[in-house]
């Protein structure tokens, strides 16, 4: 496809749901006219119009595949035949699938947690410093680039040469300079986990570090003073002051990012790809939708597993949506 | 004045660390970019400004090169191209042996012949009687180069390895994939906020379940139906108006959310007062949304759009790995897989891919911001 086709269906695709609304809703108005007696008429097939392309999207890329997905995860590995609980029995028997759930379970301990710290403590740090807001833009600023980008990047900094070479990645030319031998990190089984997670740690700590920013001038600062005119000190403060005003934050935030890493797949897949032990659920699915010529029943069970992760913070959400909602 | 404590000046210093650890690997990765290729491979980026010593074998040309001059057979030439900058440190002529030579040394090889060479890598190769042999003999070099710093990296990325073309295919998709959501949704959290009809609430209830449903989900019925989709009308299953709609349904939920969110904040009055004067809802909301919206928009169409722009499991599944449709992060996995150890390619390709993101962050950090604050809420 030439560049200027691109373009074309680009434009037209655009164009495409623009002229919906607009023709729709004009012809619509034009048949309405200023007759009171077709207002409520015209208003249920306004109605319609206004929400049936998002309906349509919604059913046919959220609703629908979710129940399509636990159908075929009792179904073989073309969906045709049922195989009852077939997939689930083979996942728990995997030893990938296995190494896959703790991984992921490591990653859901270590990253939003760290993150959450790292964000607080800079928050916390830049605020009322001059050169804070330029701090807080650079720490921020890998939240901006992809996960492969940033993949690059750490690869980069992992890079390992023999023991006789010059070093070129950071990480070991450090090492070396301190007299140990350099390591091929990402193939160092389980630690090399943590050196992913770094990444991601790396990345997430800008979300943390802008919301707590935020929340952080929010607390009143009356509170703070009476505290230090008190003699706390800072420490003191920061723990016994600040941290339990922004508990509801910190769980927030700490949702959030536990969200993003319970489906996290580009930072391992660029970097080692599920090797040396360092798979996880969304890799191993993806693994499976195309190994062997795919596989929609494993595949299926792997979504759903990912799924699960986030049944509780759904029934939250929905929970605090209907608290709203009475007020 | 402000009272400078002890701990204020620990707790700026702890910043600094983190600034600095923060910083230092994107500021690693862009001068990698900018590096002669040679040099990358085999010193730190942290050494660019410092001179490198190089070591370097190259094997002159053999008996057809060869000129007569002065009683002698010659074979001249130079050993670096032209304003590489690089000075000889020393040579030899054996593999043991590299550093035997100094400049302005001659070296005398087995056959009697002779070599001389002067620092900026021009050879001359003598010998009393006619040079015989095809192939010539080698030298080997150790020379120091200056820092250099070079676009020609980002030439080659562009145009050689397809990385440019790849640019232009990732905005085909990130453009129409944030814009196309933008609008549908916009109507779609109108209604939910400013219309009455039955089941509001379910759909509210089912916008607010699926923030959180992870596209994994997503992934396998929607190839499905595609495949499908494409078998019976004849046209390829992977296309760009496919990854558009997927792009679309997994943004839908959090674009719906921000939008309602804000629209909840408008005034009630202004729409009851529209309303009176006989504006039907699409007057509303095109004189009186739309222009109240321009900031909302523009922190969802900033979220959406980096979304989009960064994803690789979108691009990966839902379009074929061929030039014409490759995005730049498959791309670059694509690189990361067969050129490896080629750091200039692979940092280079990083950078431009980059680009975009960190436009949009310097230029409009602002609402980007605002956008994740308001709740960065995604599948």
């Amino acid at each position: 496809m030439t560049i200027l086709n691109l373009l074309f269906i680009v434009f037209l695709g655009i164009l495409f749901f623009v002229s919906y609304f607009h023709i729709s809703n004009l012809a619509l108005d034009a048949y309405g006219g200023k007759s009171v007696r077709r207002y409520d008429f015209e208003n249920s097939i306004r109605v319609i119009i206004f929400i049936a392309p998002a309906f349509i999207v919604l059913f046919v890329f959220i609703l629908y595949p979710v129940f399509e997905t636990v159908r075929l995860s009792f179904y073989d590995k073309f969906g045709r035949e049922f195989v009852g609980l077939y997939n689930y029995k083979w996942a728990i028997d995997d030893p990938e699938f296995r190494r896959s759930i703790l991984n992921n379970f490591v990653w859901l301990l270590v990253v939003p947690t760290l993150s959450t710290f790292f964000g607080l403590v800079i928050a916390k740090l830049a605020d009322n410093i001059w050169w804070g807001s330029i701090a807080k833009s650079i720490i921020f600023m890998p939240m901006a680039i992809s996960f492969v980008g940033a993949g690059v990047i750490w690869k980069f900094i992992y890079e390992y040469r023999g023991p006789g070479d010059t070093q070129i990645g950071l990480l070991n030319a450090i090492i070396v300079s301190f007299g140990y031998e350099p390591q091929a990190w990402v193939t160092i089984p389980f630690w090399n986990n943590f050196f992913l997670m770094a990444i991601m740690i790396w990345i997430q700590t800008g979300l943390a570090l802008v919301i707590f920013s935020a929340a952080l001038r929010s607390i009143p600062k009356e509170m703070l003073e009476a505290a230090r005119i008190d003699g706390a000190s800072e420490l003191k403060i920061f723990f016994s002051i600040i941290i339990p005003y922004l508990e509801q934050t910190i769980l927030v935030i700490w949702t959030l990012i536990t969200i993003i890493v319970l489906r996290i797949f580009d930072i391992i897949f660029a970097m080692t790809n599920g090797e040396w032990q360092t798979g996880v659920l969304a890799n191993l699915m993806y693994d499976w939708m195309f190994r062997g010529g795919g596989d929609s029943g494993r595949g299926s069970v792997l979504a759903i597993v990912i799924m699960i992760g986030v049944i509780p913070i759904l029934a939250w959400n929905l929970y605090k949506h209907r608290q709203e909602q009475k007020i | 004045m402000k009272k400078i404590s002890l701990s204020s000046i620990f707790s700026q210093l702890l910043l600094l660390f983190f600034v600095i650890v923060w910083i230092i690997p994107t500021f690693g990765l862009f001068i990698s970019s900018l590096r002669d290729k040679d040099l990358l491979a085999i010193s730190g980026w942290w050494t660019s400004l410092t001179t490198t010593e190089i070591n370097e074998i190259y094997r002159m040309p053999g008996m057809e090169a060869q000129i007569e001059e002065d009683g002698y057979f010659k074979i001249k030439g130079t050993l670096f191209e032209e304003n590489s900058g690089k000075k000889i440190e020393s040579f030899g002529i054996n593999s043991k042996k590299i550093n035997e030579f100094k400049v302005g040394d001659i070296a005398i090889f087995k056959d009697e012949s002779e070599v001389i060479l002067d620092e900026n890598g021009n050879y001359e190769w003598r010998s009393k009687s006619e040079f015989q042999k095809k192939k010539g003999k080698r030298l080997f070099t150790t020379s120091l180069s200056p820092p250099s710093f070079t676009f020609e990296n980002y030439r080659e990325v562009l145009f050689k390895e397809g990385i440019g073309r790849a640019f232009i295919n990732t905005m085909a998709v990130a453009l129409p994939s944030t814009l196309i959501p933008l609008i549908i949704c916009s109507f779609f959290a109108y209604s939910l906020t400013w219309m009455r009809f039955y089941g509001r609430d379910t759909l509210l209830a089912i916008i607010i379940a699926s923030l959180v449903v992870p596209l994994q989900m997503s992934l396998i019925p929607i190839l499905t139906i595609y495949n499908d989709f494409g078998a019976l009308f004849g046209v390829a299953a992977k296309s760009y108006p496919g990854v558009w709609m997927a792009h679309t349904g997994f943004g839908l939920a959090s674009t719906t959310f921000l939008l309602r969110n804000f629209l909840k904040s408008l005034p009630n009055e202004m729409m009851e007062a529209a309303k009176v004067d006989g504006a039907s809802h699409y007057d509303i909301f095109l004189r009186i949304i739309i222009p109240l919206s321009i900031p909302a928009f523009a922190s969802i169409f900033i979220l959406q759009f980096l979304w989009c722009w960064n994803d690789l499991l979108v691009g990966l599944v839902f379009l074929d790995q061929v030039p014409s449709e490759i995005i730049l992060t498959a791309k670059l996995k694509e690189l990361l897989g067969s050129r490896g150890e080629n750091w200039e390619i692979l940092t280079t390709g990083a950078f431009v891919s980059m680009t975009v993101p960190l436009f949009i962050f310097f230029a409009l950090q602002r609402y980007f911001i605002r956008g994740l604050v308001a709740g960065s809420v995604k599948g």
